[in-house]
């Protein structure tokens, strides 16, 4: 099993951009003029840690008054994997001789984005935030010994998982855009998440020679295994609208939502002990 | 397929099958179409009286019209594009316009029929101040409608009343996305820019406009001003 040791703020902080470094300090100078933070983010600055104060400030934003509990609950579910990405991505970028020159500029940037995205749920969710799984990126569910196995030692198997995490996280933020419909502020951050996920994915997928975009509902070149990454996305039944067979591009130009249970049938082996 | 592919409107029927009618009477019982229908019918919700265009976001037919003017944008640009594409275009790159193209198509194609019993209009464009003589100046052009098609639906999505229109803006806006990211590689290969940090801030988080500030930049692209209620 991979462990992942990069989650201690001095390193976390070390790893991430120096513009949020910037951001952040510009953001200290509005706490200075009376900006309505509390003193959490205050105490994240004064740290010099990252991920705390972007924690505390997505919570300063987002959680005041209690969160509905279909809302908890979806917002646990992305963090899961959130988690899932981050550690994935960290690890990689972090596996010296595994990612070639040429694409470490892709995968940083992904990482950075899943590491900010964590922090961020973490913080809109504060003390209601699931625990980080054990997780296994062979697929083994644990045992080290999925089909993945060469997983952060073969740079064409971390991508192509890298692209089935990207493809799966799109459909599932999808999935769950209707059950945010009451709470305004954290629909916009999981649409503006969701977005963030498709780019991420047509990147992968263009590092891989493959179309950025999902072509019916082929895995191309992927292994069997992350056939329940595709299932479904030739549907052409939209609401009440259907749309007629044979016209160029039409299934391709509609990405499809996945269910939770879906997701987390996909992303199960990913997991020590299951889910 | 260099051809630009047609609407093929004509000839499909009706969008609005029997389970289609059941639906709509769902809404209207609803109450959201019920507001939108007259207006609509009158004629009012797409012309106003000075010839200026309306859209009006107080219901979702106004988001959906509003998403309709925006892909038509898109889907003409890309159309021009693949019909006469600029000379310097790198190998495959005609491949990579043409699936997009599709793309956008299918998706001012969708919203129309969606919008279909609402009369929508058809917004008159005016790409004058477009370079599509060289790949920089598609590619720079695209770059900039795909990002804000993508800053556009994220601000949109909290404006939607219905469940099943906020999904279908879902299935929509990754599409869009992930045209954002391809074209900035192609501009930019294997850099950071398919998420740059000019659109992805240190939360993570991609771009969102309300449609105000994403009509200011369409604006221009239109012939016809819109005149915007319901904000």
């Amino acid at each position: 099993m991979h462990q992942l040791n990069d989650w201690e703020p001095k390193r976390l902080l070390e790893s991430l951009d120096p513009e949020i470094a910037g951001r952040l300090a510009a953001r200290e100078a509005e706490l200075a003029e009376g900006a309505q933070v509390t003193s959490r983010v205050r105490a994240g600055l004064l740290m010099a840690s990252v991920p705390v104060a972007l924690a505390a400030l997505s919570s300063d934003v987002f959680a005041q008054g209690g969160l509905p509990g279909i809302v908890v609950d979806v917002l646990n579910f992305a963090l899961t994997l959130e988690h899932l990405e981050a550690e994935f991505y960290v690890t990689g970028v972090g596996t010296s001789g595994l990612l070639p020159e040429d694409v470490r500029a892709t995968f940083d940037q992904i990482r950075k984005h899943e590491v900010a995205h964590v922090a961020f749920l973490q913080g809109v969710l504060g003390g209601r935030a699931v625990a980080r799984p054990t997780f296994d990126f062979t697929g083994g569910e644990g045992s080290g010994k999925g089909p993945f196995a060469d997983v952060f030692s073969n740079p064409a198997t971390f991508s192509a998982v890298a692209q089935a995490f990207e493809d799966t996280g799109v459909r599932a933020y999808k999935g769950q855009a209707a059950n945010l419909m009451g709470e305004k502020k954290i629909l916009r951050a999981a649409l503006q998440i969701h977005s963030v996920e498709a780019r991420h994915a047509a990147q992968v997928r263009r590092l891989r020679q493959q179309k950025s975009w999902i072509v019916r509902e082929s895995r191309g070149d992927l292994p069997a295994a992350t056939q329940g990454t595709y299932n479904g996305e030739d549907n052409r039944f939209h609401f009440i609208l259907a749309r007629p067979s044979g016209a160029a591009g039409m299934t391709d130009a509609f990405d499809e939502t996945l269910t939770r249970s879906q997701v987390l049938d996909i992303v199960k082996p990913f997991i020590a002990g299951g889910r | 397929m260099r051809e630009a592919t047609q609407d093929m409107d004509s000839g499909v029927g009706s969008p609005w099958g029997t389970a289609g009618r059941r639906e709509f009477l769902r809404l209207a019982a609803a109450g959201m179409a019920a507001v939108a229908l007259p207006a609509a019918l009158s004629g009012c919700h797409v012309l106003g009286a000075a010839g200026r265009q309306k859209l009006d976001f107080g219901d979702d037919f106004g988001v959906l019209n509003y998403a309709y003017a925006l892909e038509s944008i898109e889907a003409e640009f890309y159309q021009r594009v693949v019909a006469s594409p600029p000379p310097d275009l790198r190998p495959g790159e005609i491949d990579i316009l043409s699936d997009i193209r599709d793309h956008e198509v299918q998706h001012r194609r969708f919203l129309k029929r969606a919008l279909q019993v609402l009369r929508v209009h058809i917004p008159a464009l005016n790409f004058s101040s477009i370079d599509f003589s060289t790949r920089q100046g598609v590619l720079t052009q695209a770059k900039a409608f795909e990002d804000l098609g993508v800053a556009a639906y994220n601000g949109a999505g909290e404006r939607l009343k219905l469940a099943e229109f906020l999904t279908i803006a879902g299935k929509i806006v990754s599409v869009e996305a992930r045209h954002a990211a391809v074209i900035r590689d192609m501009l930019n290969p294997m850099s950071r820019d398919f998420a740059g940090d000019d659109v992805v801030d240190a939360q993570g988080l991609d771009r969102a406009m309300s449609p105000g500030e994403v009509l200011e930049q369409a604006q221009r692209y239109f012939k016809t001003p819109f005149h915007i209620n319901g904000l």
